[in-house]
């Protein structure tokens, strides 16, 4: 028998809807359905992952960073014209990213890139972006506390240093050139590539 | 649509996740989703406006605690469903239960009528526009006033482009704003610049209050 001094409680829902399938279920399911449509998705995944971890890597900028150190004449055109200047070094950029800008590092001024919407990098040359990069954290703050961020990232920049803040909101790709470190005088270009993080091209770290 | 990917300047966040050398997957089914995506855009199911804008489509709670990939993975599944390639039954039959996905789509629109070719040094103030369907300006800059510093060439207009609606490509516009015009008093003083695409610029003819 009920108790009719008790309240009747939230109502149950009418209808409860099946779990949430387990990721990698719906990524096979979604799998299945291309296959279904003859779209050949398991050669696609072997040529993708190739793509990602051989060919689309941050060495790639660190060269164009190393070149444009070491060859005043390259580095102009690379300031001018971003991706015929790297297209000069044998690398692409998909047909959607119509333009590179890169962004040079001075004493007086740091830049740093950002995606606020989602995640876009030139990722064919400076890499796939890293997690925090996508995270919610970044793309909410580094527009707003730049000098904090950075800071917290550990780059405690000097308080006279200007900060330029570059967010990808459209198809535009840009890329950081950082400052050539001081102590690298006389290095050959590919002992200069190899010091060359992806993190200081998107410029939350100085070498 | 002012949607909860739109996450530019919002408080509230902790400190970033930085590690050094930070991986960009953190499993094999990521890496799997990040090619079946793009696999789909280079057959031409969906472009990447339409990519984007079904994410941006995701339920909130979903999107906020959903890994980027499964946002990927939620954008692919959803365009295949409403492009036809799948029903959402069968869909959730192959995946053994529930497949959440996107809601459904607003109207798209085409290029403002009004459109000016600007250089670098123009003043330009982003048209306070709000719009239901897919757009490509941050709502942080809705209405504020900045310097163009560059010129891209012309890209597909994304407000169109998302929705199937015919457009004209325009350039975009790298535009320098002042955090401090952005968040009076309250941001670290630096310079943000956009990209912003032509349809959502007008011209600012006297000069501004503050040194964007």
């Amino acid at each position: 028998m009920s108790d009719p001094t008790r309240s009747p409680g939230p109502v149950a829902p009418v209808a409860r809807v099946a779990p949430v399938a387990p990721i990698e279920q719906r990524v096979a399911a979604i799998e299945s359905v291309l296959d279904d449509h003859g779209m050949a998705p398991g050669e696609f995944i072997v040529q993708a992952a190739h793509l990602v971890e051989e060919k689309w890597v941050p060495e790639n900028g660190a060269r164009v960073v190393a070149r444009a150190w070491t060859d005043p004449a390259f580095r102009s055109r690379l300031l001018a014209d971003g991706k015929a200047a790297v297209a000069e070094l044998g690398f692409e950029m998909p047909r959607h990213h119509r333009h590179l800008v890169v962004l040079e590092n001075t004493p007086a001024v740091h830049n740093v890139i950002c995606c606020t919407l989602c995640s876009c990098t030139a990722f064919t040359i400076i890499g796939l972006p890293p997690d925090w990069y996508k995270d919610l954290e970044y793309r909410a703050r580094v527009v707003r506390e730049s000098r904090t961020v950075l800071k917290e990232m550990g780059l405690d920049l000097p308080a006279d240093v200007e900060i330029r803040v570059w967010d990808t909101t459209a198809d535009t790709r840009y890329m950081v050139l950082p400052m050539r470190p001081a102590h690298s005088a006389g290095w050959s270009e590919d002992e200069l590539a190899a010091i060359v993080s992806r993190d200081a091209m998107i410029g939350v770290a100085r070498l | 649509m002012d949607g909860i990917h739109d996450l530019g300047g919002k408080q509230g966040f902790g400190p970033v996740r930085h590690t050094v050398d930070a991986p960009a997957f953190h499993a094999a089914w990521e890496k799997r989703v990040n090619a079946l995506y793009s696999l789909a855009v280079r057959l031409g199911v969906f472009n990447m406006d339409e990519y984007r804008h079904a994410i941006e489509r995701m339920e909130p709670r979903h999107y906020l605690s959903a890994s980027y990939y499964e946002r990927s993975l939620t954008s692919l599944a959803t365009l295949c469903v409403e492009k036809g390639l799948v029903t959402r039954d069968e869909l959730e039959r192959r995946a053994r239960g529930a497949f959440p996905l996107a809601r459904a789509s607003a109207s798209g629109r085409s290029n403002a009528p009004e459109r000016e070719r600007f250089r670098p040094g123009d003043r330009v103030r982003a048209r306070a526009d709000h719009v239901p369907g897919h757009v490509r300006m941050p709502a942080y800059i809705r209405g504020k006033t900045g310097v163009v510093v560059g010129e891209s060439p012309a890209y597909p207009f994304p407000d169109a482009h998302a929705h199937g609606v015919d457009a004209a490509d325009e350039p975009t516009y790298d535009v320098r704003f002042s955090s401090t015009d952005l968040w009076p008093s309250s941001a670290d003083p630096a310079y943000v610049h956009v990209g912003v695409f032509q349809s959502y610029l007008e011209r600012v003819e006297e000069p501004a209050t503050s040194g964007a």
